[in-house]
């Protein structure tokens, strides 16, 4: 088994006033990727909002490692320089900033951290113009703003393309097949998986079986009212997609 | 000490003024700037009793003895004034110093159409009949003291003439530099653009000051644009947190004409910027753009006045704020549509960052409209940094200060992406970061 790169231990958090996640128990070991699933409302997104230091998400008890480090006392930019990044469920539009020089300052700002020269414009043009290939996006879009605009699919792909080049060692996809149609949805599959490699991991939350078909998962994490109610292998997410998330509310998955 | 009279202050300064060029200058000239200074000693400084000056008291400006500054081009040399001009952008560059043409800072180039630029000092020497009919004749003094101080030592600037058709493709940099001298200075620059029938010119009016001791800007400019010229005029105000700029523009828009005013205003003790904009021909098309930053204890006070004297005129306007520490923005809009002016279409935007608990703007629209087929609008909206851009920025390795500079730029886009011009406008995005870079840093 290789090392652990994530440990989650008994983790607390509180959102807009509310107790959501009651006790997350979870280990992620390098180039494993863990599905986590669960009905709206269940805590998907606050534990996805944990790992990447979402400022209005309070953590009230237990522990996150990241390769060892206390992960919760390391500033959401450094957490990215790192190696951690989050596909966000409603990617943010911001006008006025486009698309290349944000990406291409991102990157950088990972390269200096890990004291790699940074790239200039034509190098990293070069590397951006392969990545968008695959995310099927062209130059136009990336000269917009970012995600201004953008189809639902468009931000999705947009999203994929900056994991793409910031090569995270562990990805964390919120919801990043919903709104997809089954198109986009390929795009969005074959991207991620171009990236699975040993020495990445991810973290795919989703609310359907669908894309675990396109993702195939080694873990598969069932969440109900902020704790990890059931764990297994990827046939876990087909049984769940039979027997419904009531099934293991109510108690039958145990 | 016992409280400055400006009106004693400044005649004292007037009668030297007139001493010194003695009987150099033409009749009709002396005989206006009697006149002007008589208008301004009846007048007084502005009061906040005033609804115009409201928000922005000029008793700073009016307590200093601010002497008039004499030309210290001389002792200039090219080197020092090199940061003032573009880097990279071919301009032909005009410097004056203290309001005074410094040919041997200016580096016109030849083939660019500097033909049609000359110093206001030398077309006044000349037969100087010619310039009676447009001098002052669109900035009235009578209700506007700063103007009216402005014409009474009316003596040099800029004259820009572009001919009947005639496209300048170089832009035309007026830089108008400040020196500091011993006391506080004030100087009075004067700038007259006369756009021929069908021509075309993008004119920079950039003020600057060198050294950091108190000084005072006090600039009138005179725009006409006959039938179909069109005109970009960017100005740029960058004298720095010492320094005091009021400056009034009037601008006459002809028949079928197009005027574009991307204003910037980045930072001064106190800044007051008023510009009249007259759509006095039928279809003319006007765009009033303008940006300000204000931190510490700055102020910057934009008032506008688009009049839509005709049918078929547009008008476009957006001037957005970014304010922090105890810094504050005004801006009136006034918006008039005369009587006939139907098929007018107005559209008025204002928007503020307010980056500090202690930062303050004050919007004000104003829309007067006399005509029942116009579309009209206005909007002003107020808004801190978006905290969901900057943590999605973050969440990709940008730091918060980057990120801030960052959604601040972005902020300002919207108003620099509409200066045409690539060069130009990179240019000006280049000294609004350095800007941008000094607010961030006072908020953390």
């Amino acid at each position: 088994m290789t090392a652990p790169l994530l440990e989650i231990e008994d983790l607390c958090a509180r959102a807009g006033g509310e107790e959501i996640l009651h006790g997350i128990n979870l280990v992620v070991r390098q180039g494993e990727v863990h599905a986590v699933m669960g009905p709206n409302g269940s805590g998907k997104s606050t534990l996805a909002g944990v790992l990447a230091g979402k400022p209005s998400i309070e953590v009230t008890q237990g522990k996150v490692c990241y390769f060892g480090r206390n992960l919760l006392d390391i500033a959401p930019e450094e957490r990215a320089r790192e190696g951690v990044f989050l596909a966000f469920q409603y990617p943010v539009e911001i006008p006025g900033v486009s698309n290349m020089y944000f990406l291409k300052t991102a990157l950088n700002a990972g390269r200096k951290h890990r004291g790699q020269e940074e790239l200039d414009a034509i190098d990293f043009l070069a590397l951006v113009r392969e990545k968008m290939k695959l995310m099927q996006i062209d130059e136009k879009m990336m000269n917009r703003s970012i995600n201004e605009g953008f189809s639902g699919g468009e931000k999705k792909r947009n999203e994929v393309l900056q994991m793409a080049v910031l090569e995270p060692r562990l990805a964390i996809l919120d919801e990043t097949d919903s709104g997809l149609d089954i198109d986009a949805l390929r795009i969005v599959s074959n991207g991620v998986n171009s990236l699975r490699s040993p020495e990445r991991s991810m973290i795919v939350i989703t609310h359907y079986q669908r894309l675990l078909d396109y993702i195939v998962p080694d873990f598969v994490h069932v969440l109900g009212s902020g704790r990890i109610l059931k764990s297994g292998g990827k046939e876990l997410a087909l049984e769940l997609e039979q027997k419904g998330y009531a099934w293991i509310e109510g108690g039958g998955g145990r | 000490m016992a409280a400055l009279d400006p009106r004693q202050h400044y005649g004292e300064g007037f009668h030297r003024f007139e001493r010194a060029l003695g009987a150099a200058a033409p009749g009709w000239l002396m005989a206006l700037r009697k006149d002007a200074f008589a208008r301004f000693a009846e007048l007084g400084f502005p009061s906040t009793k005033q609804e115009e000056w409201r928000y922005t008291s000029v008793a700073p400006i009016a307590e200093r003895a601010f002497e008039l500054a004499s030309d210290g081009a001389g002792e200039l040399s090219r080197d020092e004034v090199e940061h003032s001009s573009f880097p990279v952008y071919a301009c032909s560059l005009f410097v004056f110093v203290n309001g005074r043409f410094a040919p041997h800072l200016s580096a016109p180039r030849a083939l660019s159409g500097s033909p049609f630029v000359e110093s206001l000092a030398s077309a006044l020497e000349h037969p100087s009949e010619r310039l009676e009919p447009q001098l002052a004749k669109l900035a009235s003094y009578d209700a506007a003291p700063f103007v009216a101080l402005n014409t009474a030592f009316l003596h040099d600037g800029a004259l820009v003439q572009v001919p009947e058709g005639v496209a300048v493709e170089a832009p035309i940099h007026l830089v108008y530099l400040s020196l500091p001298g011993r006391g506080p200075r004030v100087s009075h620059p004067r700038t007259l653009l006369v756009m021929g029938r069908g021509s075309r010119a993008t004119v920079i009016e950039d003020y600057v000051s060198l050294g950091v001791g108190p000084g005072f800007t006090n600039a009138v400019s005179e725009v006409r644009l006959e039938a179909q010229a069109q005109l970009d005029l960017v100005r740029l105000q960058r004298e720095g947190a010492h320094h005091f700029h009021v400056s009034d523009v009037h601008v006459v828009l002809g028949r079928d004409s197009r005027f574009a005013a991307h204003d910037f205003s980045l930072g001064a003790a106190l800044v007051r910027k008023d510009v009249a904009a007259n759509l006095a021909g039928e279809g003319a098309e006007c765009t009033l753009d303008g940006l300000y930053l204000a931190s510490s204890r700055e102020l910057v006070d934009n008032h506008t006045l688009i009049d839509h004297a005709s049918p078929h005129g547009t008008s476009r306007e957006l001037y957005k704020g970014i304010l922090s520490g105890a810094g504050r923005g005004v801006f009136h809009g006034r918006i008039v549509v005369r009587e006939g002016a139907q098929k007018t279409d107005a559209r008025q935007t204002n928007k503020n960052l307010l980056l500090s608990r202690d930062a303050e703007v004050d919007s004000k629209p104003q829309l007067e409209i006399a005509a029942d087929d116009v579309k009209c609008s206005h909007g002003s909206t107020i808004g801190q940094l978006d905290e969901a851009s900057l943590f999605y920025l973050q969440t990709r390795g940008i730091d918060a200060p980057s990120a801030r500079r960052l959604l601040m730029r972005a902020f300002a886009s919207e108003v620099t992406s509409r200066i045409h011009q690539e060069p130009l406008r990179d240019e000006i995005e280049e000294i609004l970061l350095g800007r941008i870079a000094r607010e961030e840093a006072a908020l953390s």
